[in-house]
Order: structure tokens, then sequence, then C-alpha cells
């Protein structure tokens, strides 16, 4: 399929939260994986686990409550999760770099934008402070700042959301790294500025060549961004295929309900109610037994409510975890 | 034949930016600059639009929630612009807002049963039995087992609270409601429920409504009429799929042409805006869209473009449609 070289593997990652009120299986059991270059989605609604993965991969999971408590996470070949902590240092912000929803929660707003451009940059290269600069200013021409002299010494709430988002995603790309991981980072964004950042981070992508694993809840923005998509719920990756794959035939009947559910900005107004998903998400401290989509899927059986699924390839390179999986 | 429900003529809303050592008005935010509109009796108009483009405060100057700087509005054909709070109370009833945020919009302390009941009580209507029975009624209409009256907001979903926010709004039986922005806080999967469930008692209810969103697939699906602003301004207005299929002005284009698609084969030809909104602090002379449009011209910089009709029901305020 793809004869790109595997850059990052993720195995069974479980990922749990014991808190006081019981154990959250936030991530149970995802398998991701991610070549050189590619740009893959990982979609789901708030709870999925979607960023706990994210979270899991730079291990920057909070302890306690949180802890990995199983899996792998091969990078460049390599388990991160065997990695000390002064080991994953030198990789996070380096090799992998991540960009968040709010930028101004993730720029510290008593430094200039171009101090803490620079400060990742000299702690990951080894170059002086005058060349530095010049790098910081030529990250935030890359990233299409007007003015980058003037904007180095400006401070975070100086600049708009969108510029804010930019100086994040200047930093990030500041070491040149394999992997970008971008968790909802223009969901906070208005449209206009979303397809600017968008815009601007498929073009960096074809330019800089690096892997970029966008996690969201649009499947729009996957849509147009990603080459693979993971489709998560409870925990659990449901199902996983080309982007292609999962609009045209999603097997797996959450993707499916998810796709009919939303309204199509290009359909005509009509009185019909939307094929709505029935229920919600269960607690992460109740999962239902068996398949953990059951109690909302129109296709649940016996079967479904006692045994879990397993992923199973249902055609090439598309992974569906159901029994009962829908022929399209 | 339709009636018109309501009417904004010329609504300006203007919020002053204090400064100095006497805290005097050194200038104002221009929230909402002299926009015009009506809804007709059950239909539903969208007005949409990014961040600080106004539409917030448009709907809340209409429901006089907020005091209006200057400019009419008309209620069923009575002019309620410059009415007591006392003399509005009787009209109140008939016209409810339903909030964004299901977390911050509900009282934490109080049972979602007397949540939903309060309406009645703040107007007197119906006895206690009644109004017991009433709640009953509504809880289930919406959707809400009628036993989790006693529950507090804390152990409902953000898609159920924005249920309770309904039977809230709804319990008096308005003929108006404002949403604004009911879904944007909500997962995917819920936010069709909730679509359903508007839409539904929309047309059960013969309801009028004002939806305010920046989500225009939602839009298309749910509004009769839709009315862009930028800015403080409505720059186009139209039917919905005029709207969409012919838009007009270059900022409708732009923002159209922005939405991502959920189909990976469809590739869009898209405009691209350059830099950011402007402060409504200090808006651009002229047409205030003019500093990010494509096609400005120099008249756009010394004269505000006028609102024009060009189809039947389709209002566009651009230089564009009266230089050629």
């Amino acid at each position: 399929m793809d004869n790109r070289e595997i850059l990052v593997d993720i195995k069974n990652l479980r990922t749990f939260f014991y808190t006081e009120d019981g154990v959250v299986p936030a991530v149970d059991g995802i398998d991701l994986t991610i070549h050189r270059g590619e740009v893959v989605g990982l979609v789901g609604e708030s709870g999925c686990g979607k960023s706990v993965t994210a979270l899991s991969i730079i291990r920057l999971i909070p302890n306690p409550p949180g802890k990995i408590i199983g899996g792998e996470i091969f990078f460049h070949g390599e388990d991160l999760l065997k990695k000390n902590a002064e080991e994953m240092r030198m990789i996070r912000g380096d090799k992998i770099s991540m960009i968040f929803q709010e930028p101004m929660t993730s720029l510290n707003p008593v430094y200039t934008i171009g101090d803490q451009i620079s400060e990742a940059i000299t702690l990951h290269q080894k170059i002086d402070a005058v060349e530095a600069k010049k790098r910081t200013i030529e990250m935030l021409h890359l990233v299409g700042i007007p003015e980058p002299e003037r904007r180095f010494s400006q401070y975070p709430h100086e600049m708009s959301g969108g510029m804010r988002q930019r100086v994040m995603i200047a930093m990030a790309l500041s070491s040149n790294p394999d992997l970008l991981i971008s968790d909802e980072a223009t969901t906070a964004l208005d449209v206009t500025i979303q397809a600017q950042i968008l815009d601007l981070m498929r073009g960096l992508q074809k330019k800089l060549g690096m892997a970029i694993l966008i996690i969201t809840h649009n499947l729009a923005v996957v849509a147009e961004m990603a080459e693979t998509i993971s489709i998560a719920y409870a925990g659990k990756i449901v199902e996983s295929a080309s982007a292609r794959e999962i609009f045209k035939s999603p097997h797996h009947p959450y993707t499916y309900g998810l796709l009919q559910s939303i309204p199509k900005f290009t359909e005509k107004k009509t009185n019909e109610p939307l094929p709505a998903i029935e229920g919600m998400v269960p607690s992460p401290y109740h999962m239902p037994k068996g398949c953990r989509f059951n109690p909302r899927c129109p296709f649940a059986t016996e079967k479904c409510r006692e045994e879990e699924p397993e992923i199973l390839e249902f055609s090439p390179g598309h992974l569906v975890r159901c029994f009962h999986p829908i022929e399209s | 034949m339709t009636t018109r429900l309501v009417e904004v003529q010329q609504l300006k809303k203007w919020f002053p930016v204090k400064g100095g050592v006497f805290a005097k008005t050194v200038a104002s935010v221009k929230a909402v600059d002299e926009v015009s509109f009506f809804i007709d009796q059950g239909e539903t108009l969208s007005l949409v639009g990014e961040s600080g483009s106004g539409k917030t405060t448009a709907g809340r100057t209409m429901l006089k929630l907020l005091r209006p700087t200057s400019g009419k509005i008309i209620y069923k054909g009575k002019d309620i612009t410059n009415l007591t709070p006392n003399q509005m109370r009787p009209l109140r009833r008939n016209m409810q807002i339903m909030f964004q945020d299901p977390y911050g919009s509900l009282n934490p302390r109080m049972p979602v049963g007397d949540i939903i009941q309060e309406p009645l009580d703040v107007h007197g209507i119906g006895t206690r039995k009644e109004r017991k029975q009433a709640v009953a009624t509504m809880m289930e209409t919406v959707g809400l087992r009628p036993e989790y009256e006693k529950r507090y907001p804390h152990e409902f979903s953000g898609g159920q609270r924005q249920r309770i926010g309904v039977a809230r709004a709804l319990i008096i039986n308005p003929e108006l409601l404002v949403l604004d922005e009911p879904i944007s806080a909500l997962d995917v999967s819920i936010q069709s429920q909730i679509i359903n469930l508007l839409q539904e008692l929309q047309q059960r209810l013969s309801l009028t409504y004002l939806f305010i969103a920046h989500d225009l697939a939602v839009v298309r699906h749910m509004s009769d009429r839709v009315a862009v602003m930028y800015l403080g301004k409505i720059v186009e207005t139209a039917d919905n799929d005029e709207l969409f299929d012919h838009p007009l002005h270059p900022y409708t284009q732009a923002l159209l042409s922005a939405v991502p698609v959920p189909d990976p084969d469809v590739k869009r030809e898209r405009i691209i805006l350059q830099g950011d909104v402007p402060s409504p602090v200090n808006p651009p002379s002229g047409c205030h869209f003019r500093t990010r449009c494509p096609y400005a011209m120099p008249i756009c910089k010394d004269q505000e473009p006028l609102v024009i009709e060009v189809a039947p029901g389709h209002t566009v305020a651009c230089h564009l449609l009266t230089q050629k």
C-alpha cells in the first residue's frame, strides 16, 4: 500500500486516568500508523480519547491521575514509552512538535513572541542568540506574518487569534520536526481565518515534508487535509481507512451515522429531519459491555452487547471494528 | 399571506469605551451600526458572521435586552423602541432567547423543574398545579424525562442542557425565539438531535426564529432567509438558496468559499481573505470590508455603499454593483 517509511506506529495504546470517582479508560486500545510525510486525521467527539492519544505520544500525560498502562509507541523504530524524561525532552519540540486549540494559553503572556520562538530554537539547536533571532524572523516570515522584524518584539496579546496560531506554528516548525501534531488547532478560529491556517499548513507540509497528525472533531477539516483517517469512539479506533474510503464507503455504523447526521453545506434546504445518532456518548466510568457503540447502534445484536469486536481488515487498507459492518 | 412579526430599522448599538481620569467616553465600539432586517411569522432568519461581527448584539438589541443607541424596533406593527421595562413585560412573553453555553446559562443551584417553571412564575401564569403540569408536558416535548425535574443541571450532558434551555424558552408559548449559537458547544452527534428538535418544534408550535450562527452548513439546513454581517453591518440578505447559490457581496463569497466541505472529492475554488477583521472601535472608512476586499476601489474608501435590492428579497451593500 504505502511504500513510505513508517514514522509513528502506535500499537494497542492504553492510557487510563485513576480518579476519585473511578477509573477512566480514556484510551483503550488505539492503533495508529503514520508514514513519513503523511497527513493523518484522528477524528472523534469529546471523550473519545483523541487528545489523550496525542499527549501520550509526547508523553505529557499528567501523572497522577493519568498513566500509560500498556502498548507501544514506535517513533523512528524506537519505543517512546521506554525513553526516560531527559530523552523525551530532547524529542519533544524537536522531532515531534504540537500545536493546540487555544494559542493564547499556549503562549507566555509576559515574553515577546520573538523571545519565545528563539528560546525553542536555542533549546534544540546549537546556535547563538543572533543566529536564533535570524532564524525566528525567517520562521515568522514562513508562516505568513507580515513585518516579522516588528512582530518579533510584540507580546501575544497584541496579536489576533489567527496570528497567534501562526506564531505557534512557527515555533512548532522551527526545529524542522518529522511529526507535527495539531490538536483542534483551527477549532477556535473564525471560518475565514481557519481557511487561512489550513491553507498555510497544507503549503508548509508540501514545502517541508513533515508528517501531520490532525486531531479534530470536524469531519470537513480532515476531508480537506488528511490522506488517511481514523475514527475514534469511547477510547477505541472504530474505523480506519483512506480519506476517500471513509467518506465514500464508511463501514462502521458510527462513522456512517456521523456522516449522515451533519448538515450538508452544498445541499438545498429541506424540512426533513437529519438522520441523527440517538443517545449520547457513554460515561467513561460506565463503559457499556461488548461493543462500546452498541447502545446507540441501530444494528446492534445480542452478540454486540456481550462480546467486544476486534478491529479487522474489511477490504485492503480499510479497518473496521464491528460485527455487522455496513456494506456500501 | 405572510405577516411581518418583527422589523428593525437602522438599528445602532454602540458601547462606550471609557478612558482618562474622569472616565469620559473616549470612543465607541460600533457593535451594530445601522442594521435593518425583518422576520416574517413562522420563518427562520439567520444572522451569520464571524466573531465581532455584531450578530449576537443585534439579536439582543432586537429583544431590547440591550438598549438601542438609535434606530427602531417594530414588533407586530408597534414601535417598541422606547417602551419602559414595565411596558415591555407583557411583550416579553412573546419573545424568548436561548443561549450558546449550556453550562453557563442554567442556575446550578436550581432543580431543572424550577428552571423550566421560572418564566411561568415571573409572568404569573396558571395555578401551582397547572404550572407543574406544564413543566412535565414541556419536558416531554423536548425529550427529557419528566421524572428528572428534581435533578440539578450538573447531572445533565451538554445536549440535555440545551433541551432544558429550549424548554425554559418555550414554556410560556412565545412567538419569537432568538437562538444564539444553540448548537456550537455540542458534540457533532448531538448537534443533529438539537437541530431536529428545533425544527420539529418550529413546525408544531409555529414559531419564528432568529438563528444566530457561524456554522454555515447548519444555517443552510435551518434557514428560510439569511443575513450576512461584517463588522456591525449587514452586507447581504437573501433567501437561503439565493444566498448560497448566488452570493454577490465579496465578503459573502469569501465566507462561503472558506467553509470546509466533508467530501474529499470536492475541490473548491477558495478565496483566501488576507488579514484579520479590523477593530469595531475604529472601523475602516467607507465600506467596512474594503481593507480585506480583493476588489476594493477608490470609492470604497470614501463612501459607504448603499443597500440596494438586486432581486426581490436580495439586498446587497457593495459599490461593485453600482459602479459597473
